[in-house]
């Protein structure tokens, strides 16, 4: 896919991820005990052979920036092409919509030469390559392309709502477009932002909302043209989770003991890359009860942990039981403390005894180096 | 024109590791897996960027593939310089007369010119057989300091231990006077690590010597020292105090293993202030199911562990089936061993594959009350790295196994 540009959105929803967004972007939240959110949109377009990726930031891009590096974890530390970040202009405080931000790139999108642009948000954990879709965007004649998920959509309490919901007639083509509406349990086609479009009709599209003072994408792009652009749906038929509330950052981390989910993300051709910090493997003592659990390397175990993810250099002391709970980097968690669906954000220490308990829906979170 | 460096390294990977048996058969010594996660040419390459010598000659001549690969451009031990960095340096063919390294002392010879590029003051000597870690810049250091030709660090040893080692016996204030290679009885304890630092001029000289001298060995310690000795040179010995581990043999490799499931490992990995770099395997954080029992093991990343596993270190990207029991083992990368098989006591390499309900080696105990040791495995079973054992399959303790059993 030589032919093909990549463009990641790394600023969506951040405000609903409470005290995890406080220092981060969502798209550098840690996930899945040793990746962050972006590394899957990056390790995607990767995997799919495209070299140049631009990544749209916003605010708080300092924990993305030391995440992303020079993008050699990704393959994208390139002569030609390679990993590119995008802040925002000075006096930008923020953006409207997705056009508004894609303006803030225009200068890079109109200095490169591939045909094909994939604008990625970097909000969902899934793990496919888009070169079948991009097939099917050439033979379809399609002027945009949209890559949707068919089921039932799982909503969480403080979350982004139901998202973009499509509806496509027996050729794939796109017949409506409805944002964020009221569903029940029923199937749907909910688009996973995650878009084909031409480079030369993004360009002209970011023009015409320049000029108009549009910004949204749904609204001012594809609900407007829907009748006179060739919008197109395409089936990603895999596992995948949308990140926009900390009751879904929860569930999708859960998803990752069920090995089924797991194989899906990761035990495939196309890897999930991220940034290397060089651990000792972990180490497990005699006092070590460790029962269905994700554990990254760098961890000491000597303590009990049950249906919970352990990120990198975790140290569980003895007598102290972790459960159905999610511990990031460099956590120390002493003797005797119990923690009970509980997130905590890197460098927190719970001290000895110390008892916390969160509830399945609505896991407790304790701020970044915070000690109990 | 580069720059000038005051040192460089020069890493003899050239060895073929006979004594390590079927692990070697298809990779050089150096590049033995080690520790979950490293292998073991990790230890001087990360010593060396540690201590600041950011230029670094690989000599490799034994099964390279795998080696050239994992060294690849140095980028793991931050070792992808512009100027300097690491290089693989094989013999090669110069006019008609190319030729293997005929001895260590051949190998540095046979690359002069890539040492004459940096015009080092110093070339620090390496080995890749050795766990350590240590801060070659104070050797350096101590080197200038005494105005030395040569220093070779020592370790102290005990008196029996001296005989297997090559010894130096010094001055009051660590001037060598004498070498000798396996004394039968020992002057000293002060046993060579395999650690020179020469001073580049001294040394060029002495390797030319050599060279020019047909009855010679080509080697350090059997003729570089023992000629720099006889014409008076200043050789100092450098008392090393850290922890430092031959793993040449199986049980030295085993034993070396498990001395990091030891409350305060002498080799802390976990240690930030001098980090052990490897190329990163790229796996998901391991999985312990629910049907786990994990006690007292190093398990590294992408690993799958469903069956019990005691005193052991789990490489990456292993898997342990379902009722499957792993104790006082070595499970090289990527190794699979299925439901309900026993592994006790043994060493299994890398990409192999152990079938269901599959019995390798015995308990450690009952291996060495009841088993004629193997020259080369002691009471260990050890599998060779690609084969495939059938499911219910045998493997005695002591035997040492380099093809399919199905």
């Amino acid at each position: 896919m030589k032919d093909t540009l990549g463009l990641i959105f790394a600023y969506q929803n951040d405000e609903l991820m409470k005290s995890l967004t406080q220092k981060r972007a969502l798209s550098s939240i840690p996930f899945g005990g040793r990746y962050r959110v972006v590394d899957f949109a990056l390790s995607n377009l990767v995997n799919s052979g495209v070299t140049k990726v631009g990544i749209i930031t916003r605010n708080n891009y300092q924990s993305l920036m030391d995440h992303l590096g020079s993008g050699k974890e990704w393959d994208l530390s390139r002569k030609n092409g390679g990993m590119y970040i995008l802040p925002p202009f000075a006096q930008n405080s923020g953006y409207r919509g997705k056009m508004e931000a894609l303006r803030n790139a225009e200068n890079f999108i109109r200095k490169s030469t591939e045909e094909y642009v994939i604008l990625s948000s970097a909000d969902v954990i899934f793990n496919m390559t888009f070169d079948d879709a991009l097939r099917f965007h050439k033979e379809k004649g399609a002027d945009i392309t949209l890559i949707y998920k068919k089921g039932v959509v799982k909503q969480f309490d403080g979350g982004a709502g139901s998202g973009c919901i499509i509806e496509t007639n027996g050729d794939e083509r796109v017949t409506d477009i409805a944002v964020n509406p009221v569903i029940g349990g029923e199937v749907v086609k909910r688009g996973l932002e995650q878009i084909i479009i031409g480079r030369s009709l993004l360009e002209s599209l970011i023009n015409e909302c320049t000029s108009h003072n549009m910004y949204s994408l749904h609204r001012d792009v594809l609900q407007r043209h829907l009748n006179d652009l060739k919008i197109y749906g395409y089936e990603y038929d895999g596992y995948c989770a949308k990140i926009d509330s900390i009751a879904s950052y929860y569930a999708a981390n859960m998803d990752l003991l069920d090995g089924d989910i797991r194989s899906a993300l990761f035990y495939q051709d196309d890897q999930i890359f991220t940034k290397i910090r060089d651990e000792a493997p972990t180490l497990y003592t005699n006092s070590a009860e460790v029962t269905n659990s994700l554990i990254a390397d760098g961890c000491v175990i000597e303590g009990t942990v049950e249906n919970s993810i352990l990120f990198r250099g975790v140290h569980v002391r003895k007598g102290a039981v972790i459960r159905n709970s999610i511990i990031m980097q460099d956590c120390e968690i002493q003797e005797k403390s119990e923690l009970q669906y509980a997130i905590t954000d890197k460098d927190v220490v719970i001290r000895e005894n110390r008892k916390l308990f969160g509830y399945n829906l609505y896991p407790m979170v304790l701020a970044k180096g915070s000690v109990v | 024109m580069r720059t000038k460096k005051r040192a460089v390294a020069m890493l003899l990977a050239g060895g073929q590791g006979s004594r390590l048996g079927v692990l070697t058969k298809k990779v050089a010594k150096p590049a033995i897996p080690f520790g979950g996660k490293y292998r073991i040419i990790d230890f001087p390459l990360s010593n060396c960027i540690n201590s600041g010598i950011d230029t670094v000659g690989v000599l490799t001549q034994y099964m390279p593939l795998d080696l050239n690969g994992y060294i690849g451009n140095g980028q793991p031990w931050d070792l992808d310089r512009n100027d300097g960095g690491v290089s693989v340096l094989p013999p090669y063919v110069r006019g008609k007369d190319g030729e293997w390294y005929k001895g260590t002392a051949n190998a540095i010879y046979q690359n002069i010119r890539f040492i004459e590029r940096y015009d080092p003051e110093y070339v620090v000597v390496l080995s890749g057989d050795h766990i350590y870690k240590m801060d070659y810049s104070k050797m350096i250091d101590y080197t200038e300091e005494k105005n030395a030709a040569c220093t070779i660090a020592v370790l102290n040893v005990t008196l029996e231990e001296a005989t297997r080692f090559g010894i130096m016996n010094t001055e009051e204030d660590d001037r060598i006077y004498e070498f000798e290679e396996k004394p039968a009885h020992p002057k000293s304890t002060k046993a060579s690590m395999g650690v020179y630092v020469f001073e580049w001029k001294k040394m060029k000289k002495y390797l030319e010597e050599d060279e020019a001298d047909p009855n010679s060995e080509n080697d350090f310690g059997k003729n570089i020292i023992p000629n720099m000795l006889a014409a008076g040179e200043r050789m100092y010995a450098y008392e090393f105090d850290g922890y430092w581990k031959d793993v040449g043999t199986l049980q030295s490799l085993w034993d070396a293993n498990m001395e990091l499931l030891l409350p305060d490992s002498p080799i802390n990995l976990g240690d930030n202030t001098w980090k052990i770099y490897a190329r990163n395997p790229n796996e998901m954080p391991h999985y312990t199911s629910g049907h786990a029992k994990v006690k007292n093991a190093m398990v590294s990343e992408g690993c799958r562990i469903h069956g019990t596993v005691e005193n052991s270190i789990i490489f990456h990207g292993a898997y342990v089936g379902r009722g499957t029991v792993v104790k006082d083992s070595l499970i090289l990368p990527n190794t699979v061993i299925e439901d309900g098989a026993v592994v006790e006591y043994s060493i299994i390499g890398q990409n192999t594959h152990i079938g269901k309900n599959a019995k390798i080696g015995a308990p450690k105990e009952v291996a060495e009350a009841t088993v004629t040791p193997g020259k080369m495995t002691g009471y260990m079973a050890v599998l060779a790295d690609d084969i495939t054992i059938g499911d219910g399959q045998v493997v005695a303790p002591a035997e040492m196994l380099d093809e399919d059993r199905l």
